[in-house]
């Protein structure tokens, strides 16, 4: 077993430090070491998604990425998303739009989501359908992700205007 | 009848609760990352376990040595067959024995002197980290003979194939439960099933067109997200918990008892919310290794298995070969009807050949039929249920027939299954009678709906059509009721939440008492703290664990009316409970909300609360169809859904939104069947593509938005008209999507799965023998 190493980096808008091995991957490391479960694992080889987070501005398979790579980076996971007293437009449009059945690949799904309208406020239902190409549902056949999508694509624009 | 998109047109209702749709209980919790799953459960002192697993698809075990990794600093557990005492020796196993199903369970999870597929467990360790575990794994040594291996199911049956099983024997059956008689023959065949009736011979005589065509489907999975996991710990007190995400805790608590030789009430399984299981998280494969780890090491341990362990190593659902054959009249009626199926069973008896020889023709009059099953062993993972057990394969081959005899015949193929369709009081394949059923409405709203309307054009285009059935029995589900101060109440159910569930029960106990969705807080517990809970499978949870909520709430309402009575000093029969309120007869301004009789409860005489356990009624047959467009690129093989109209008979849609999303969701998973998913097997017979990036589910770029019709002819058997919604929609797909190929190109495509090379292939077959017949 290698020496534990000493990383900080900033998750969720706060700074953390902690110790991982060199070979925990960031999706162990958030989860086995610093507790955050709501980051899910589907496949750990990085084709289901359900580990998505945002490192950077840029949607990553967490379970792909080392936790020592996380040094100096701010990242954002599913436990940051909502505000202290609402949830943010993509949740509550998957909750208003049923789009979750079990529920394990949605903390992925709004993760991509969210990295998708930063970077897109009104995408088309294609683009909708390549950009979430990565993350794997296999409850719902997608159509009620997508709709809800668009409609908290809706949403966020009508608010920012 | 309701559609998506947001648009509804069904008509007022008489029911304030059900029909609507209320934002899921634990939707908060499921979109911010706080919801627990089997994965994310820790405790102090954990340890994490991982399972050698046979690289052979059929050997000899000729020695385990695990010495080398016990040693391994960080190693506190190994665990092989021979700790397990359901068949320490490794003894074979005889099928014909009464009770001989606990010996396959624990052969399964672990074997002792035969390992009979790739991923067949051999041994276990427990380690302080799951890396330290896995280079322990590294370290045992396992010593095999290597073995022929059966890998098709035709090969399997042949008379003179090597026998998987020394002591299996085949039972003949025509009942689709019981077990049937032994027949003595010494097969790899478990189990020959026939439901027969009529006179073939004289109904294809009386035929003037007959189809018969075979087909094969590849063995495919279940795909849930989330992989198998489980925690198990040993108390010093000997009483056992499991923290697992399961669709069957009290089927887990079942099992692991019995593989772990400890009385039932010792083991507690807490189930935590599950991440996908589609039929196949029922069995208890990690359970019992994790408790043994446990007990050995002293500390609780959490197994959690790889995606190459999920589809090596867990039940898929069956491949097979099947043959039909349908006679049918000029004027399109159905004279004879005759099915063969063998299905794969794996590496030991337990194929669904019953599901899919009841579907079979269930949606057809059929005076003279045959419908023949086979369960057979092969070297492959044991198989496990998939949504709709063994159904789809046998509807692919059924309504590919029917479609091809409907185009010989000039005939619409929807005009030919309207004419032939089933109804109340006919037979089904099994000979059981149908009870009320909305067939001939589906086929009709699928002919009326305006994606059969418009016609389709284009070059290389085709529509494909295919209408899908599916029986349910039922089983036992219990609920608790408390009734909470401030007027609302807490649900409490057994039943795993798989979809959501947890508001559709909740939202039939919130009818029954006049209160919103919103005000009943449904939880779901471990199996300690709810009466014996039957499995979240079979379509049946909204079905029968909102009957047990029902009867509870009616209890409920009982025991509030009484309280009302005994404020205003009545007898209870003098007081009303309409829409929520209790009104005294006797003197109508006596009025009491039930929020207003809750805050009183406990000064009148204690709080009140109400369980109940209930048997089913029986979920009842179910049908769903699908309309789909396809192009198919020539040069490619490669088909291109254009549009996607799925239709279910939901008897009543509790929640529609979370029906429609069953309804598109099974659509998805049928495609997905139909087109691209297989296991791809190496020259060894293990699986090649044991990953999500080559065993290739849909994903959202694959798919179109899947339009949803469902009609609601009511279930006489359920208060509030319900059907079991869960399964039934995987069922037409394939068949839908090989008649819109079939159309598109000419070619009929006869084996699952339907990918680019294999329609590419089909085509270019047609294309030369089209040419030779000119």
């Amino acid at each position: 077993m290698a020496d534990k190493v000493r990383v900080q980096s900033t998750i969720n808008e706060e700074t953390v430090d902690f110790l991982c091995e060199p070979r925990q991957s960031l999706l162990e490391t958030l989860r086995d070491v610093l507790g955050m479960t709501g980051t899910k694992e589907g496949c750990n080889d990085g084709n289901c998604g359900a580990c998505t987070v945002i490192i950077d501005g840029r949607m990553v398979t967490s379970c792909l990425v080392l936790g020592v790579e996380a040094s100096g980076k701010k990242i954002e996971t599913i436990e940051g998303v909502s505000q202290p007293d609402h949830l943010h437009p993509i949740q509550q449009a998957f909750l208003e739009g049923a789009a979750l059945q079990c529920g394990i690949c949605t903390p992925g799904f709004i993760m991509a989501s969210k990295a998708l309208l930063q970077v897109e406020p009104k995408p088309s239902e294609e683009r909708i359908r390549l950009w979430l190409a990565g993350n794997l549902c296999r409850c719902t056949g997608y159509d009620k992700i997508v709709r809800s999508v668009q409609s908290a694509a809706t949403k966020m624009s009508g608010e920012r205007r | 009848m309701t559609t998506t998109s947001g648009r509804t047109n069904t008509p007022a209702t008489q029911y304030k609760v059900v029909g609507t749709r209320p934002i899921r209980h634990d939707g908060a919790d499921k979109v911010t990352g706080r919801a627990r799953y089997g994965l994310d459960f820790n405790v102090v002192g954990l340890l994490h376990g991982k399972i050698l697993r046979s690289p052979h698809v059929h050997a000899r075990i000729k020695s385990i040595d695990t010495s080398a990794a016990e040693k391994l600093p960080g190693v506190k557990a190994v665990v092989t067959a021979r700790d397990f005492p359901a068949n320490p020796k490794g003894q074979p196993i005889d099928f014909a024995e009464a009770g001989a199903d606990v010996r396959v369970l624990a052969e399964n999870i672990m074997a002792g002197r035969v390992v009979l597929y790739q991923g067949h467990a051999v041994a276990a360790v427990a380690a302080t980290n799951e890396h330290i575990a896995e280079e322990a794994l590294g370290l045992i040594k396992v010593e095999y003979e290597v073995l022929p291996a059966l890998l098709d199911v035709r090969e399997s049956m042949k008379p003179d194939a090597p026998l998987i099983h020394e002591k299996l024997t085949t039972f003949f059956t025509k009942d689709r439960q019981g077990r049937g008689e032994n027949t003595g023959v010494k097969s790899n065949i478990a189990t020959h099933l026939q439901f027969k009736r009529g006179d073939l011979a004289t109904g294809f005589k009386e035929a003037h067109v007959v189809v018969e065509r075979e087909f094969t489907t590849s063995m495919v999975h279940q795909g849930y997200i989330e992989p198998y996991v489980s925690t198990g710990q040993w108390g010093k007190d000997g009483r056992i918990t499991v923290w697992t995400s399961t669709q069957n805790p009290f089927g887990i608590r079942a099992s692991t008892a019995a593989i772990l030789g400890v009385p039932e009430s010792t083991v507690k399984v807490v189930s935590m919310e599950i991440g996908g299981g589609f039929g196949g998280k029922q069995p208890a494969y990690l359970d019992p290794v994790a408790a043994m780890l446990s007990k050995k090491s002293g500390r609780p341990v959490k197994i959690v298995m790889t995606r190459k362990e999920v589809f090596d190593s867990t039940g898929p659902a069956s491949g097979s070969y099947l043959r039909c054959k349908i006679g049918a009249t000029k004027d399109g009626r159905i004279t004879a009807a005759e099915l063969y199926l063998a299905y794969e069973a794996g590496a030991f008896p337990g194929s669904p050949i019953a599901g899919g020889a009841m579907s079979s023709f269930g949606p057809y009059k059929v005076e003279n039929m045959m419908v023949e099953g086979y369960d057979v062993v092969v070297n492959k993972p044991k198989v496990q249920a998939y949504r709709a057990p063994g159904q789809p394969q046998t509807n692919f081959a059924v309504e590919s027939v029917v479609d091809e005899l409907a185009q010989k015949l000039g005939i619409d193929p929807l005009e030919f299954r309207i004419k032939n369709a089933t109804d109340e009081g006919d037979l089904m394949p099994s000979g059981m009678v149908f009870p009320p059923m909305g067939l001939k409405q589906l086929e009709e709203a699928m002919k009326n709906h305006d994606h059969y309307k418009t016609p389709l054009t284009g070059p290389n285009r085709g529509r494909g059509i295919a209408v899908g059935y599916r029986f349910n029995g039922g089983g036992v589900s219990s609920a608790t009721i408390n009734v909470n101060d401030d007027g609302t109440v807490a649900l409490v159910t057994g039943s795993v939440d798989i979809g959501g569930t947890r508001t559709s029960v909740a939202m039939q106990a919130a009818e029954v008492l006049g209160l919103r969705a919103e005000d009943v807080t449904p939880t779901v517990v471990d199996t300690d703290s709810i009466g014996w809970t039957g499995t979240t499978a079979g379509s049946r949870v909204t079905f029968d664990t909102g009957l047990a909520a029902i009867t509870t709430a009616e209890e409920v309402k009982r025991l509030m009316i009484a309280r009302a009575a005994k404020i205003w000093e009545v007898p209870p029969a003098e007081v009303a409970f309409k829409d929520g309120v209790f009104t005294s007869l006797k003197n109508p301004n006596d009025k009491l909300t039930f929020k207003q009789l809750a805050a009183r409860l406990r000064a009148t005489g204690g709080p009140v609360t109400a369980s109940a356990i209930n048997g089913s009624t029986g979920v009842g047959p179910i049908f769903a169809g699908n309309i789909i467009d396809v192009e198919v690129d020539p040069e490619t093989g490669k088909v291109q859904i254009l549009r996607c109209t799925a239709f279910m008979d939901a008897g009543k849609a509790v929640h529609p939104s979370y029906v429609e999303g069953q309804l598109q969701g099974g659509t998805a998973q049928g495609i997905g069947w139909a087109l691209n998913e297989e296991y791809f097997l190496t020259k060894e017979g293990g699986m090649a593509n044991s990953t999500f990036l080559d065993y290739r589910m849909p994903t959202a770029l694959d798919l179109p938005l899947i339009d949803t019709v469902l009609i609601e002819v009511p279930n006489p058997r359920h208060p509030f008209g319900l059907r079991g919604v869960g399964e039934v929609p995987i069922v037409p797909p394939p068949a839908a999507l090989a008649n819109a190929i079939a159309r598109a190109t000419g070619a009929r495509l006869t084996k699952l799965p339907m990918k680019p090379g294999t329609i590419w292939e089909a085509v270019e077959a047609h294309k030369a023998a089209t040419k030779t017949k000119k």
